[in-house]
């Protein structure tokens, strides 16, 4: 099995608190995977360090085929690279339609002249369709994205990430806050999107986990506690200690 | 392309059919053109409204658009004042010299000229000597190259510093605002090069053209201004539509959601730093002509709070909004200030609006951004129901 991504013995301290600890993680080019853990766990710092928002103090983070390092890289580099990423909190342009929304997320040239003289194309209109019918907002193009509901603003966010058509997506709890039609709804779409690209979700809520089907990584105090199948980790005994037994829902 | 940007955007046209009308209207009005019903000085008036209305569109697309609230862009309008005013002192200064050493008997050397003009103009500050930053000032050309350029290299190369070293929010506009002051004080003084605080002056007459009235040359200025506020309208609606315009704005919105979608957020805040300034340094060349007379006085930071406090009341986030503000704000304020509002007795105190009249603005602007905060604009939605 070849490596997408590959984080070896990465450490960030905040102040002295270890967040991450001598972290080390992989992924395959088309998988699915659940990250799980309790609160401070490290989940979301660990998507910062994927992603350039946080540095490590120590560590490697190995991209792609060419095995290129994350870690000198600006943020928007990263994501040029192929890295999208969705919020724990939904962050939508609140100001603009779903329709720019997507546009703005959409694969295309990145620089400012270019998208100066962007022109409107009837196949980047397709694709807005295609990926707009794909989380179920095909109706709603024209809408200010501040009025959807929180559910759509999660499914709009999903949706930019798929627009930016990236070789990996972390997803940060996606389904906070939805209901249980909505979260099965959200299930779907990224077992769809991992059909062809990495997709690696944070999620807190148990039966989501299983719905997704897939590999799961347990994170506790920073580093790997546990990593295999849902049923494989629900049954070990540490995990039960620091993550089960405090009454999840 | 041309077609859906005008028809997606109709306040552009609007805005255009307004400007035109305006003109048309005072050109027939003024003195030289028309029946005379306004002054000379009220058209010069209105033309320098519609050069502040011009670096108020500019200040609209940098803070209401970009969300940079820039404490500099005056700055960038007194440097264009001043790479114009520059011009138009020598040119004029030699236009009176050369003749009177012509008239005597041994023609005067090249030297012997400059440094006749050098001691009419730099005489005020105990000099006579060209520095080195009018080099150039004997072309029109050249200078009218720094209007654009001076402006243009400093925003680049300023916001270049502040943008890479992520600097946002109040330390970006304190920032901008020690730019501002720095370089007010450093025209304050004598040795400046550019006569301290004395500024440049006459700036009105315009060389080659002695012989026509200021009434004629007001109302060119007056649609040389009103021009520039077109094109400038139409290439900032352009600029802020379409996808250019949802990046600008996700900026604003949401900076580092923009820089996870693979955008350099720093290269599109230059770019619109950038043309905003050299924006602004053109409505400074266009303005100061028609004042007569820039000095640093003019560029404190005081004007750029000024300038933002226009935009707000104007409406951010919407091109005529902010130049309804900027019109709107700068004429009840010459208005107010140049003893036109009549003084208001209370018995016990007499309210001197030359006094009162910033108070009265500083509640306005606190009001307007806490109950009206689409401003003066806002009130177009009630009568467009569209959204913008
Ligand atoms: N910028 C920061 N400065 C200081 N401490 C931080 C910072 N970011 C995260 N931490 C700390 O690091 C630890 C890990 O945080 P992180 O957000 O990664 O947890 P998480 O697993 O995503 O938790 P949750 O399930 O609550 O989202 C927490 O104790 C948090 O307080
Ligand atoms: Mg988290």
């Amino acid at each position: 099995m070849s490596t997408l991504l590959e984080v070896d013995g990465v450490t960030v301290t905040f102040d002295g608190f270890r967040a991450i600890n001598s972290l080390s993680i992989q992924f395959a080019p088309a998988e699915l995977r659940a990250i799980i853990g309790p609160n401070g766990a490290g989940k979301t710092t660990f998507m910062d360090i994927v992603t350039g928002k946080t540095k490590p103090d120590e560590g490697h983070v190995i991209w792609g085929d060419r095995n290129i390092s994350l870690l000198g890289m600006s943020e928007s580099q990263i994501a040029r690279e192929g890295i999208g990423r969705k919020f724990q909190k939904p962050t939508v342009f609140e100001a603009q339609t779903v329709r720019q929304n997507l546009a703005m997320a959409l694969k295309n040239p990145r620089g400012p002249f270019a998208v100066l003289m962007h022109k409107k194309t009837p196949k980047n209109a397709e694709r807005i369709e295609a990926i707009a019918t794909e989380i179920g907002l095909i109706d709603q193009l024209a809408r200010v994205a501040g009025e959807l509901s929180h559910g759509q603003k999660q499914w709009l966010e999903i949706g930019m990430l798929l627009a930016q058509d990236p070789k990996l997506l972390l997803v940060d709890e996606p389904a906070a806050g939805m209901t249980v039609e909505e979260r099965e709804k959200t299930t779907d779409i990224l077992r769809r999107a991992a059909e062809t690209r990495a997709v690696v979700v944070v999620e807190h809520d148990m039966e989501f986990v299983r719905r997704l089907g897939c590999k799961v990584t347990v994170l506790h105090e920073g580093s790997v506690l546990a990593e295999g199948s849902l049923d494989h980790v629900t049954s070990n005994q540490t995990v039960i200690d620091v993550y089960l037994g405090r009454s999840h829902a | 392309m041309r077609q859906s940007f005008i028809s997606q955007n109709p306040s552009v046209l609007w805005f255009l059919a307004a400007l035109g009308l305006f003109t048309v209207v005072v050109t027939l009005m003024s003195e030289a053109t028309g029946v005379g019903l306004i002054s000379t000085s009220f058209v010069k008036t209105l033309g320098k409204t519609l050069c502040l209305c011009l670096i108020a569109i500019a200040m609209d697309v940098v803070w209401g658009y970009c969300g940079i609230l820039s404490l500099g862009h005056f700055a960038f309008f007194g440097i264009g004042g001043y790479a114009i005013g520059m011009w138009l002192m020598y040119a004029r200064t030699e236009a009176i010299v050369v003749p009177n050493l012509m008239a005597q008997t041994i023609p005067p050397t090249p030297q012997e000229i400059s440094d006749a003009i050098g001691n009419q103009i730099f005489g005020v500050v105990g000099s006579a000597e060209f520095p080195m930053i009018w080099a150039f000032a004997d072309s029109l050309f050249l200078q009218l190259l720094m209007v654009v350029l001076v402006p243009g290299l400093l925003a680049l190369v300023f916001g270049w510093l502040a943008f890479r070293s992520r600097v946002t929010g109040v330390y970006l506009s304190i920032l901008t605002q020690a730019m501002t002051l720095a370089l007010s004080l450093y025209l304050f003084q004598n040795d400046s090069g550019l006569r301290g605080n004395n500024g440049l002056s006459g700036l009105q007459n315009i060389p080659g053209y002695e012989e026509t009235s200021q009434a004629m040359i007001s109302i060119v200025f007056l649609w040389g201004s009103a021009l520039a506020l077109a094109l400038a309208y139409v290439f900032f609606a352009w600029v802020v539509s379409g996808k250019m315009g949802s990046v600008v704005k996700g900026i604003r919105d949401n900076e580092a959601r923009v820089r996870f979608l693979g955008y350099h957020v720093e290269s599109y805040k230059l770019f619109i730093f950038t043309i905003t300034a050299i924006v602004s340094g053109i409505a400074g060349a266009l303005y100061y002509p028609q004042a007569g007379i820039i000095n640093p006085g003019e560029l404190t930071p005081i004007a750029s709070i000024y300038l933002a406090v226009w935009v707000a009341i104007g409406g951010r986030g919407r091109l005529y909004g902010a130049a309804i503000g900027a019109a709107f704000v700068s004429l009840l304020s010459s208005w107010f200030t140049g003893g036109g509002a009549p003084n208001i007795n209370l018995g016990f105190y007499t309210i001197q609006w030359t006094d009162w009249w910033l108070v009265l603005l500083g509640v306005s602007f606190v009001a307007v951004t806490l109950f009206f905060p689409k401003g003066i604009g806002g009130l177009f939605d009630y009568l467009v129901r569209k959204p913008s």
